[in-house]
């Protein structure tokens, strides 16, 4: 099956392109770029007048749940959503039951996604067994299964010296570390940013010093040992600065920030709504600003959702005993491409934050319309208008803060391997 | 559309039906011994005052004045109306084997002289309750009457019986609204 | 005329400066059954009250049960000891059974911050919060602002010293909000560790550095109990040099003006935030408080019986 996508706007960070063209596709793999291209006899051929046709979106950071959660998510369910909302590509965390700790599990998920998924699924294994945060998992046997990082995501590796060791130990591999920075003393009880609305709703507050010290410590351990570290959902004004300085210091420091983090404030907890609750916790005015600024100078590498899908019963309970996390792919797409309009970036940085850059952080091998790339495309119609709706969200869970919200832009036609996996 | 206003009786009118009132309170209970004076808020307070004051001009005595607010023992507390604010009741006496006499400005459904002998009750038993009213507009719900009445008015539901107080409590008309 | 709007009374947050005068105008006319040898009108008569407690409170929890009983309602306590909160019923599914008893008021404590505007989306009873986590404690705030009124005729202009763990008092939360409407101002003192972020935006709030500073021609002066558990945790060293710093004296206690009042929400622990001397002696009104929180918690229940929908 081969496709022509014709007359789109084609954005490709990864060769410059902006500019409006066609793509040919063939056997799964982007044939020519170019106009007025004319397709042989038998060519399917997409009409993106109006959209922009870009390397397929990539969201280094998805919950799937899969396996042992699948009562809030599965892989199924997962990559509809993920498709829906133009991802081609998800890395999935290992905090599944049992834990991607092992190549049992790993080849569980892709061979559950090659057969019954909608996209590409790239498994992110546990720096340490179980998550216990007490001893290395088996990296290299991780990575040879298919794991393309490692990552605690949840909690931090709160030891030091073991975090120190597993970024030695992961760079020999030739793995990529992702890091959940957070100090959990300082963390404690907390449920919330602490702040004024923290003190007003009376809920236990987490400081942003939490996550800046994280940030810090991972900063100046990958500094040291001279391995390249990913620092996952970045949050704080303080670990935006943390990492620019670490940047310009030479260290090999990437990291990612989320819609909300650069969307919402803490004020979107009043009224104690669990579907603000998430870790790290939304911050101020000031981190929103930072956040945006850390995306708008490149700090800010990529662009990641933290797709955390909870049930219901899960949410829908008193704030403290409220799941953490909030779903995220269905909306990603339509709250970044604001950060254009709002001229924080531009669409050609956008793509690179969304695409490009997670490609190359992860050596995924994807994000680049390359002739002879993997076709991963997706086509985005910038001015569609449509409304979060509960039951017209592919995910299983509907943990979202901007349900009944009107959203501008989303996914026209996404594509993966040259096969048309999601259409308007 | 402006509402038609016609006085009823005028201060004078009002002092001399209060006269009247002590007269036949003294009368009836054979002087003031044992007779206590309840005035039920807003209005009933400021007449009894009056009554209480011709009582002590006629007989040389003071009675004891007390006040009820009867909003806590109205009948329609268990509907769903905005409660209202609750005023103070003030009989720092007991009422036990007194003879009470409940004053009010309007009489007219009867619910309000229920709450109010519902509180006195409360207040211990008293060897009888009177009624005072300046005006009976008729309309009873209830088995009730007054046994001191200053002016009988006959009225229809749609009009509305005042009485008007000036800024130092002193009943100056009584109007009916219609 | 005032008229009381809110279905349910969470915060004092929540409702205006003319609610709040007129839940105390209330309270001081129910002020005078509480003094009659029958202690009891029938104005909730049939009406079905639930006193929720999670968290133990013998003071609280005996105060609305003798202000529903007061005002005729039926009144049925559950503690978390004797219900399903133990057998890990969640707060949803017990209001719900709760329901099916069709009560009219739910009167809770919860550890939880913000849990009963969770209950109150649950539920189509009125719910009166009896303190919530570290968010408000809006009877106690009440009756606070009552008995300073009954002392200073008026609550504008006052200013109150509140002394002590402003972090984790609801008690604090709903004086700040209540106080501040009515046009008292409030100043704050406490070990830097128990001062929370961003709370001198609360209103007309003052964060001083020392006690001594609050304390400085106070009209007020409440101590906040300070919870033993926290002694020796990170946010203070003892509860000796808690003391020394945070605690009210017969020396202190001299920087307010001669009339202050002197309060506490209860219980206290002697020695600790206040010395013996102190909450015995003639500037204390802690005794009083108590006595208001009866009229205060009647004066609530009337109001929130009087409104059928949500606010």
């Amino acid at each position: 099956m081969n496709l022509l996508i014709k007359n789109g706007r084609v954005i490709d960070p990864s060769q410059n392109i902006d500019d409006t063209l066609d793509v040919l596709v063939e056997n799964g793999l982007v044939k020519k770029i170019g106009a007025g291209l004319s397709a042989p006899a038998g060519t399917e051929t997409i009409d993106a007048t109006g959209t922009y046709v870009v390397p397929g979106l990539i969201d280094m950071h998805v919950h799937l749940r899969d396996p042992g959660l699948e009562y809030k998510e599965d892989i199924v369910s997962g990559t509809k959503a993920a498709v829906a909302g133009g991802f081609t590509s998800i890395c999935c965390m290992p905090n599944t039951k049992p834990v991607i700790d092992n190549k049992a599990i790993v080849s569980y998920i892709i061979n559950k996604a090659k057969a019954e998924g909608f996209c590409n699924v790239f498994p992110v294994g546990s720096i340490t067994y179980g998550l216990s945060g007490d001893r290395m998992s088996e990296m290299g046997e991780l990575k040879e299964s298919g794991c393309v990082a490692v990552s605690d995501d949840g909690k931090p590796v709160h030891n030091s010296e073991l975090m120190m060791r597993a970024l030695q130990y992961a760079a020999g591999i030739g793995i990529m570390v992702i890091s959940h920075a957070e100090e959990l003393e300082l963390v404690g009880e907390g449920v919330m940013n602490e702040g004024f609305v923290s003190t007003e709703l009376g809920l236990k507050g987490i400081p942003r010093v939490a996550e800046d010290i994280a940030t810090s410590r991972e900063t100046l351990l990958a500094e040291y040992t001279g391995t390249s570290i990913h620092i996952a959902h970045v949050s704080t004004k303080g670990a935006v600065q943390i990492i620019r300085e670490a940047k310009a210091r030479g260290v090999k420091v990437t990291c990612e920030t989320a819609p909300h983090y650069f969307c919402l404030t803490d004020d979107a907890v009043r009224g104690y709504n669990t579907n603000a609750k998430m870790n790290p916790p939304l911050r101020e005015a000031e981190d929103v600003a930072a956040i945006k600024a850390g995306l708008q100078d490149g700090t800010i590498d990529a662009i990641a959702t933290d797709h955390a899908p909870h049930h219901q019963d899960e949410k829908d309970v008193e704030f403290n005993v409220a799941m953490n996390g909030i779903i995220g792919l269905e909306t990603s797409l339509p709250l970044s491409l604001a950060l254009v309009a709002e001229g924080v970036v531009t669409l050609n940085q956008l793509i690179d934050k969304m695409s490009v850059k997670p490609s190359n952080i992860l050596k995924l091998n994807r994000g680049t319309l390359a002739v002879g790339a993997v076709a991963d495309i997706t086509l985005i119609d910038p001015k569609l208008e449509w409304v979060v709706q509960a039951e017209k969200l592919a995910s299983k869970s509907k943990n979202s803060p901007w349900l009944c919200k009107k959203m501008t832009g989303g996914a026209a036609t996404t594509i993966v391997a040259g096969k048309v996996v999601y259409k308007r | 559309m402006p509402t038609e206003k016609t006085v009823l009786l005028d201060g004078a009118g009002i002092k001399r039906a209060l006269t009247r009132i002590a007269h036949e309170i003294l009368e009836r209970n054979k002087g003031v011994a044992d007779i206590i004076l309840i005035g039920i808020r807003s209005g009933g307070v400021f007449l009894a005052d009056g009554i209480a004051q011709q009582i002590s001009v006629i007989e040389g005595k003071d009675v004891p004045i007390g006040a009820v607010d009867i909003t806590l023992y109205r009948d329609d507390c268990s509907g769903n109306l905005p409660h209202q604010p609750v005023g103070k009741t003030d009989i720092p006496f007991s009422l036990e084997a007194k003879k009470v006499i409940l004053v009010d400005d309007v009489l007219y459904t009867g619910r309000t002289i229920r709450a109010a002998m519902d509180a006195m009750m409360d207040f211990g038993r008293p060897q009888s309750i009177q009624l005072a009213v300046l005006i009976d507009r008729g309309h009873r719900e209830l088995p009730i009457r007054a046994d001191f009445v200053g002016r009988n008015v006959p009225t229809s539901q749609k009009e509305n019986v005042e009485v008007v107080f000036d800024a130092t409590n002193q009943p100056i008309e009584v109007v009916l609204e219609k | 005329m005032a008229e009381f709007k809110h279905k349910h009374i969470i915060a004092l947050r929540d409702l205006s400066k003319a609610d709040i005068e007129l839940l105390i105008s209330t309270a001081e006319s129910m002020r005078e059954i509480n003094s009659r040898d029958i202690k009891k009108v029938p104005t909730l008569r049939g009406k079905t009250i639930i006193n929720l407690f999670y968290e133990a409170s013998t003071r609280t929890r005996t105060s609305f049960e003798i202000a529903g009983k007061r005002l005729s309602a039926d009144t049925v306590n559950i503690a978390p000891s004797n219900s399903s909160a133990t057998k890990g019923e969640t707060l949803a599914d017990t209001a719900l059974n709760l329901l099916a008893m069709k009560p009219d008021i739910i009167v809770m404590r919860h550890a939880v911050s913000g849990a009963h505007y969770f209950l109150a989306n649950k539920v189509n009873c009125s719910i009166i919060n009896a303190g919530d986590g570290a968010h408000e404690h809006p009877s106690q705030g009440l009756l606070d602002m009552l008995t300073m009124k009954d002392h200073f005729g008026r609550l504008d202009g006052l200013k109150v010293a509140i002394v002590g763990d402003i972090t984790h008092s609801r008690v604090a939360r709903s004086n700040i909000q209540g106080l501040t409407k009515l046009g008292s101002s409030v100043f704050l003192a406490g070990p830097p560790t128990m001062v929370p972020p961003g709370i001198e935006k609360m209103g007309n709030v003052t964060v001083c550095g020392t006690m001594d500073e609050a304390l400085q021609d106070a009209d007020v002066v409440m101590m906040l109990r300070i919870q033993q558990e926290r002694q020796g945790k990170t946010l203070m060293p003892n509860a000796r040099e808690y003391s020394r710093y945070f605690g009210l004296n017969p020396n202190n206690v001299k920087l307010a003006k001669p009339n202050a009042m002197i309060m506490h929400p209860g219980p206290i622990n002697r020695g600790v935030e206040m010395s013996s001397s102190v909450v015995d002696g003639d500037q204390s009104w802690i005794l009083k408080q108590v006595e208001n929180g009866v009229a205060v918690r009647m004066s609530m229940l009337y109001h929130v019986c009087g409104v059928d929908s949500v606010e």
